[in-house]
């Protein structure tokens, strides 16, 4: 138990070669893209492409990391014990939070302050004053509102997460706890996981994807957005933790997980997919019926309209294909979610997806029809990867695998579906 | 009203930790376990039986994809063919406007197809009776049958469920599939039942 997991040099050697190659997209962007450059309608459609794809994989990104932390604070409170066999797994990638954090909030800043009106159109001051809708708005989508509130969220999840880890990894030198020193233990979890719980509820399952991302179509608005984002990332963060979970098990590490947390998680991945699908569904339907004009829009600047198929049209189907259908037929069966292999190439291909559908949330109102999905994009995805899986083991190798005097250890082991 | 008359070796015990050692070791012995009752649902038992994965979920992924394309091919006939309506100017396939009640129609076919055919299976519906190994087995004991064959020596078979831990053990000849009707003619104590 006191065995420490040493990573493997193949796994130092992706991590970083996938930062490198990441590196080498930011610097091949930097200089061919000069965003520095101000793009006005059409013209240096590629600076705007810099910043549009770091936007989106750094949004992305950090909500996929920071839902390790929900998960975490939601199974505390409902005084879950299945999750303990690898909560640590969650833990570390939880801890990746503040990396992305301060990344996301560099960019966002930039994009910010650089007055990247190309990305957010609100930031464009004349074309405010001379629209009622933004004006309204106004108190919302300004430049003081949004990096303070994006500063501080990112510092609440950063501050409450470190706090529900600390706790986790001072419990091991505790020693055995009795019960009743179990039960408080326990109580102080609850508190702090509902506090996190509340912060989460008012920024990524509210605010955040509004500002960060809603706002580039600055005119729009739709009050499912958020739970859509939300949905997105957080399937996402299921699968990135199962991958972690089935890397760590064929490392000979996690030794009480079994099928059944396998199981468990597959049916985080297969419920949530669905759970994703209600809600882009919700979204499309609603928009779709009552036919507004002004919310029509962000359809038509995907699908197109029945005369003139939209330039997303393709990739907007192909992420209902994804993100809904493989899930939904092929996790279905109790088999799928207790085979190995297919739980990660699930958990690959839903990741993938949902890069994919924020890919479609933030391209069309940025880059309109010259958007392309090139080594460019890939290669920061590839960066953003890469820190993430420098993060996630650094922490595992620093910290033990279980928490071993967790109150629920023993529920975890003898976990049965 | 299949199965016919068999004669069971029934025995019963009064905790789990004895049953599934027992269930394992008359498994193991080469008897025949009919069935055992148990007053609430037992985790693991199914699989300490060998009883095969029930296909009830199978049954209701069939049920679902029918509710599914009734859905669809009703609403898409009676919209484009039958009365077609110009709702909102809207399309007359109106895809979209179709999916919830798709949804309904896909969760209700499914729903009401495996309650069916788990009463099915369970051979449960009004006015059905089965024989009750143990009155006590909806209660607090868990009840053990074991099938006998022509060549099965019960006294055996009594004597291995004795060494097994069971608490009573009694032989009963039972019609072993279902009927309609009334249990007995005359109400009787299960003491003066045959075989108890």
């Amino acid at each position: 138990m006191d065995h420490q997991f040493q990573l493997p040099g193949s796994y130092k050697k992706w991590t970083y070669g996938l930062i490198a190659v990441g590196l080498v997209a930011l610097l091949y962007g930097v200089f061919k893209f000069q965003p520095w450059i101000h793009s006005h309608h059409g013209s240096h459609v590629e600076s705007t492409r810099f910043w549009a794809v770091l936007l989106q994989n750094s949004t992305f990104f950090l909500l996929v990391v920071n839902a390790a932390m929900f998960f975490i604070c939601v199974t505390t409170m409902a005084m879950a014990g299945w999750v303990v066999a690898f909560r640590r797994v969650s833990e570390a990638i939880s801890s990746v939070v503040p990396i992305l954090g301060i990344l996301t909030f560099v960019i966002l800043m930039a994009i910010v302050f650089g007055s990247r009106t190309d990305i957010y159109h609100w930031l464009d001051k004349e074309a405010v004053a001379n629209d009622p809708i933004l004006k309204g708005k106004s108190g919302f989508l300004s430049v003081p509102f949004f990096t303070i509130w994006s500063f501080c969220t990112i510092f609440l999840w950063w501050f409450l997460g470190k706090k529900m880890r600390s706790m986790s990894l001072e419990s091991d030198k505790q020693g055995h706890m009795d019960y009743e020193t179990g039960k408080k233990w326990v109580w102080k979890n609850t508190v702090w996981a509902s506090l996190y719980s509340v912060v989460f509820t008012l920024t990524v399952a509210s605010t955040i994807p509004w500002l960060w991302i809603m706002s580039i179509d600055a005119h729009w608005y739709s009050t499912m957005f958020s739970w859509y984002t939300f949905a997105s990332t957080f399937v996402s963060g299921m699968s990135l933790i199962a991958l972690f979970v089935i890397y760590l098990k064929n490392r000979g590490q996690l030794e009480y997980v079994t099928d059944e947390h396998l199981h468990d998680l597959g049916k985080f991945m297969f419920a949530f997919s669905v759970f994703w699908t209600y809600l882009w569904f919700s979204q499309y339907m609603l928009i779709w019926y009552s036919n507004q004009p002004e919310e029509t829009k962000y359809f038509i600047e995907r699908i197109g309209t029945h005369e003139k198929a939209g330039p997303y049209k393709g990739i907007f189907f192909f992420n209902l294909i994804i993100n809904f259908l493989c899930p939904l037929l092929i996790l279905m069966k109790k088999g799928a979610k207790r085979n190995w292999t297919l739980v990660t190439v699930m958990a690959v291909l839903i990741i993938f997806g949902h890069w994919i559908d924020f890919f479609q949330m933030v391209m069309p109102g940025t880059l309109h029809e010259h958007f392309e999905l090139m080594p460019f994009e890939f290669g920061v995805a590839c960066l953003f990867v890469g820190l993430i899986m420098w993060g996630t083991g650094r922490y595992l190798s620093k910290n033990p695998m279980l928490p071993k005097n967790h109150p629920f250890l023993k529920e975890s082991m003898i976990h049965h579906t | 009203m299949a199965g016919g008359i068999k004669k069971f070796v029934v025995g019963s015990f009064d905790d789990e930790k004895v049953l599934f050692p027992a269930v394992k070791n008359v498994r193991k012995a080469g008897y025949k376990i009919h069935d055992v009752y148990t007053p609430f649902p037992v985790h693991g038992l199914d699989h300490a039986m060998g009883i095969r994965e029930t296909s009830l979920h199978t049954a209701g992924f069939i049920y679902a994809i029918t509710g599914t394309t009734t859905a669809l091919t009703f609403m898409s006939w009676v919209f484009t063919k039958d009365w077609p309506l110009n709702i909102g100017g809207k399309p007359n396939f109106a895809l979209p406007a179709w999916i919830p009640i798709t949804f309904e129609l896909t969760v209700l076919f499914s729903a009401v197809g495996m309650v069916l055919t788990f009463c099915y299976l369970c051979n449960l519906a009004p006015f059905v009776k089965k024989h009750h190994f143990h009155p006590r087995a909806t209660d607090d004991l868990f009840v053990m049958a074991i099938e006998c064959t022509d060549k099965t020596n019960d006294a055996e078979v009594q004597a291995f469920l004795q060494s097994a831990g069971a608490q009573e053990i009694n032989v009963q000849v039972a019609e072993t599939g279902w009927w309609i009707g009334r249990y007995h003619k005359e109400q009787k104590l299960y003491k003066e039942e045959k075989g108890y």
